[in-house]
C-alpha cells in the first residue's frame, strides 16, 4: 500500500493522533504521579534535643523524661512535647517512644513486676523494650539517643524490627 | 482476536450507545474550507482540562486560607519534587489560554463565523472569555504574597465603584470597606475553585452543542464542494495544534520561573501593584480618567466594550462572509491589536523600576536570610576564595579537599589556624594558606560553622547583593551597636524590621548625615560609594522582622 493512497494517509493520520495524545498524557501524568508520590526534600534537618538528666539513672529502673521537639508537618512547623521512656542498661541509656508498638496506647511502668505494661490488651515489655508476652508484634520503638556529660540527647523516634 | 474485540463492543454500545455517539460525534461533516484556522477552540478546550488538573493537583497541597497560603505555596515551591513545574503550567496555562481564547475569537470575527443562525454560539464564547477573565482574576489573589495582595486590593476598589452595584459588588467579593481581608480570600478561592470550573464545564458543553448544531461555518465557495469529515484529518490538525500549544507551555512552566513574592503586608505603603499581564491595558485605560471620570474608564467603558461584543452578531448585519471581503472586521481587529499594544506597552514602560534593584524571590529555597551578617559575610569570603574548587559542599563528585557541608568542623579558632597554615593543623594538607585577615578568617569560620547537608544548597544560593551588603555590615562595624538577626549589639535600634519603619530613601539619607534626620543620634555618618549604598540597604530591606 503506497504512502499516497486514501487508507495509507488515513493509518498515518491515526499513529500520529494516538502518538501525540500518548506523548502528551505521559507528559502530564508522570510529573504528577513524582509530585504526588515523592517525599518531600526536608531542607533542615531534625535536630538534637535534650530529653534530660540521666546521670542518676539507676540500671533497669526507666524514668518519663517529657522535652519538646520540632514537629515538621507539611508546611507547619511546630513545637510540640513528646514523652519517653528512659532505661539504663549496663553502660548504654535508650530512649523508648511511649507508645504501645501494638495499637498505640500509652503504656506504664510497673515497679512491682519491672515490667512496662500496656492497659488495652496487656501487652508486656522487659526494661528493654523485649516483647514479653501479649499482642504487641514488635519491641518498643526507640529514639535516635546519644549521651553528653550526662545529658540525654534525642532525636527522630524509628520503628523497631518486629519479633521474628 | 479482532473478532472478540468486535463482539465486545458490539456488546458495550447496544447497552450504553457510547460507540455511536463517538462515532457521530466525530464522523460530522465539516466544510471543504475547514483547516487549521479552526484549531483554536480545541486548544482552548485542551488548555482547560490542563488547567483543571494541575489545579487539582496544587490543591492537594495547598491551605486556602490567609493564614497559611503563603507558606503552603512556598512549601510545594520549595520542598515537593516537581511543585515549581505544576505551579508553573497553571501559570502559564492561564496566559496561554487568554493568548488562545482570544485567537479563537479573532478567528470567528475574521471569517463572519458569528453571523445567523450562528449568534447565540458567539455570546456563550464571549461569555467564556470573561469567565477566563475571572480565574484569573481571582487566582491572582490565591498566592497572598505582596503582588496578589495589592493587586486584588485595585480590583475590588474598582468593582465598588461601579454605578449603583459598586457596593453590591464589592460586599459580593467579601470586600466590606474596601478592605481585602480574609472574607476576599475565602470568596475568591471558591470562586476560582468551586464555582467557576462547573459553569465553564457546562458553557463549554453548551458551545460545542451549538457548533455541532449549526455545523462549522462555511465560507461561501463551500456550497459546491463536498464536505470533509471531522475525524481524522481536522483531528489531525487539532492534535498537533494542541501538541505544540503543550510543548510552548511546557517549556515556559521549566524555562520561566514564576516568582513569589514576600507574604502579603497590607502596611507596606511602598508597594506598586501592577495587574496581569492581560489587563495591563485596562491599567493603562484608567490614567486617561480623572476624578469623576475615573468610573468611565474603569466600569463604563469596559462594561460598553463587553456590551458590544455580546451583541457583535447584530451590529455587524452585513452579508460578507468570506475572509477576504472582510476587510472591515480585519480593520477593526488591526486597530483594537494595535490600540491593545499600545496601552500594554505603556503600562509596562510606566512601571517603576522596584524601590530595591534586588528583590529576593521566595519561591526558592531562602534560608541565608535567617544568617547573622558575620555569617553571611562569610560567604562572600568563601566565595572569593575559590573553596569549591577544590571543596564539595553538601554532595556531589567528590573532589581533592573534604566535604566542607560533612562532619569536618572544629572550633572557628582551629579553623583559622587551620587557614593560615593548613598542613600545621592538617599534615599533609595540600590546600593554600588564605591570605585574609584574622577577622576575615573569622567571618570565614563563623559562616562554615553554619553548614550542614541540609542547608547547604540554600545557603550557598544566597544572592551577591546581600552577601556584598553583609560584608560592608561587617567591615564597618554594624553590628557594635545594633542587631541583625539576633546578633550585635543593643545599643541603636534593630535593624530587623527597618523596612517597615523607614522608607530606602530615609535610609540613604540617615547614612550621609544621622543627625539631620535622627537628633541626638550617636551614629556616625558613612560615605558609600552608590553600589555599596545600593547593597547596603538592599540586604537591609530584606531582612526579616
Amino acid at each position: 500500500m503506497s504512502e499516497s493512497s486514501p487508507t495509507g494517509r488515513r493509518s498515518f493520520y491515526l499513529s500520529f493522533i494516538y502518538g501525540l495524545w500518548a506523548l502528551l498524557s505521559a507528559a502530564l501524568t508522570a510529573p504528577a504521579l513524582v509530585y504526588l508520590l515523592l517525599p518531600p526534600k526536608l531542607r533542615s534537618r531534625e535536630d538534637w534535643v535534650e530529653a534530660g538528666d540521666v546521670e542518676k539513672l539507676a540500671d533497669h529502673v526507666p524514668l518519663e523524661l517529657t522535652f519538646r521537639q520540632i514537629r515538621r508537618d507539611g508546611w507547619k512547623v511546630s513545637s510540640e512535647q513528646r514523652t519517653a521512656w528512659v532505661v539504663k542498661l549496663g553502660d548504654q541509656v535508650v530512649a523508648f517512644g511511649p507508645q504501645c508498638t501494638h495499637l498505640g496506647c500509652a503504656y506504664h511502668w510497673e515497679a512491682a513486676k519491672a515490667e512496662f505494661l500496656c492497659p488495652c490488651h496487656s501487652s508486656e515489655f522487659g526494661p528493654d523494650g523485649r516483647v514479653i508476652s501479649g499482642p504487641a508484634p514488635r519491641p518498643l520503638d526507640r529514639y535516635e539517643s546519644r549521651t553528653e556529660n550526662g545529658k540525654l540527647f534525642v532525636r527522630a523516634l524509628k520503628e523497631s524490627e518486629p519479633t521474628a | 482476536m479482532k473478532d472478540w474485540r468486535r463482539r465486545l463492543l458490539n456488546w458495550l454500545d447496544h447497552r450504553t450507545g457510547l460507540e455511536s455517539a463517538i462515532r457521530n460525534f466525530l464522523l460530522e461533516d465539516i466544510p471543504a474550507s475547514s483547516g487549521w484556522h479552526q484549531v483554536f477552540g480545541s486548544v482552548a478546550v485542551f488548555l482547560f482540562l490542563v488547567q483543571a488538573f494541575t489545579g487539582a493537583l496544587l490543591a492537594f497541597n495547598y491551605a486556602p486560607t490567609p493564614g497559611d497560603a503563603y507558606n503552603s505555596l512556598r512549601y510545594i515551591l520549595t520542598e515537593l519534587t516537581g511543585g515549581p513545574l505544576m505551579r508553573g503550567l497553571h501559570h502559564w496555562g492561564a496566559s496561554m489560554m487568554i493568548v488562545i481564547v482570544v485567537l479563537h475569537m479573532v478567528q470567528v470575527l475574521l471569517y463572519g463565523a458569528y453571523k445567523k443562525p450562528r449568534e447565540a454560539t458567539w455570546m456563550v464564547g464571549v461569555v467564556l472569555l470573561l469567565l477566563t477573565l475571572a480565574y484569573g482574576l481571582t487566582g491572582y489573589l490565591l498566592p497572598w504574597d505582596n503582588r496578589a495582595y495589592w493587586g486584588t486590593v485595585v480590583a475590588t476598589r474598582i468593582a465598588a465603584q461601579a454605578p449603583l452595584l459598586g457596593p453590591y459588588l464589592s460586599r459580593l467579593l467579601g470586600s466590606f470597606g474596601g478592605e481585602v481581608g480574609v472574607v476576599t480570600f475565602a470568596r475568591f478561592y471558591g470562586l476560582h475553585v468551586l464555582l467557576l470550573p462547573p459553569a465553564t464545564t457546562i458553557l463549554i458543553a453548551l458551545h460545542i452543542y451549538l457548533v455541532r448544531k449549526h455545523g462549522v461555518a462555511p465560507q461561501p465557495e463551500d456550497e459546491n464542494r463536498p464536505p470533509k469529515k471531522f475525524f481524522p484529518h481536522q483531528v489531525f490538525k487539532d492534535t498537533v495544534a494542541i501538541f505544540a500549544a503543550f510543548v510552548i507551555l511546557f517549556v515556559l512552566a521549566i524555562a520561566a520561573r514564576v516568582p513569589l513574592e514576600r507574604l502579603a503586608d497590607p502596611t507596606d505603603t511602598t508597594y506598586i501593584p501592577r495587574p496581569e499581564w492581560y489587563f495591563l491595558f485596562l491599567f493603562q485605560t484608567l490614567k486617561f480618567f480623572d476624578g469623576p471620570l475615573e468610573v468611565l474608564g474603569s466600569v463604563v467603558l469596559p462594561t460598553l466594550a463587553i456590551g458590544v461584543l455580546i451583541l457583535l452578531p447584530f451590529v455587524d448585519r452585513g452579508k460578507a462572509r468570506r475572509v477576504t471581503e472582510r476587510t472591515g472586521a480585519a480593520a477593526a481587529v488591526m486597530l483594537l491589536a494595535i490600540g491593545w499594544a499600545g496601552l500594554t506597552a505603556a503600562a509596562v514602560r510606566s512601571t517603576p523600576k522596584p524601590d530595591l534593584a534586588a528583590t529576593v524571590d521566595f519561591s526558592q529555597p531562602t534560608e541565608w536570610i535567617q544568617l547573622t551578617p558575620i555569617e553571611l559575610a562569610g560567604i562572600g569570603y568563601f566565595r572569593q576564595e575559590n573553596c569549591v574548587n577544590c571543596h564539595t559542599v553538601g554532595g556531589g563528585k567528590a573532589k581533592e579537599g573534604p566535604d566542607l557541608a560533612g562532619n569536618i568542623h572544629k572550633s572557628a579558632a582551629w579553623m583559622i589556624q587551620h587557614f593560615k597554615r593548613p598542613a600545621a593543623m592538617v599534615p599533609g594538607s595540600s590546600m593554600p594558606s588564605i591570605l585574609l585577615s584574622d577577622g576575615q578568617l573569622n567571618t570565614l569560620a563563623a559562616f562554615l560553622l553554619k553548614l550542614n547537608p541540609q542547608n547547604a544548597e540554600a545557603l550557598q544560593s544566597a544572592p551577591d547583593f546581600a552577601v556584598q551588603g553583609a560584608l560592608i555590615y561587617q567591615a564597618r562595624q554594624c553590628g557594635s551597636c545594633h542587631v541583625v538577626n539576633g546578633s550585635g549589639m543593643k545599643l541603636g535600634p534593630p535593624l530587623n524590621g527597618l523596612r517597615r519603619r523607614r522608607d530606602r530613601a530615609w535610609v540613604e539619607r540617615h547614612f550621609r548625615n544621622p543627625q539631620a534626620l535622627s537628633p541626638g543620634s550617636v551614629m556616625p555618618p558613612y560615605r558609600f560609594t552608590p553600589s555599596e549604598m545600593e547593597n547596603m540597604c538592599s540586604y537591609l530591606f530584606t531582612l526579616s522582622d
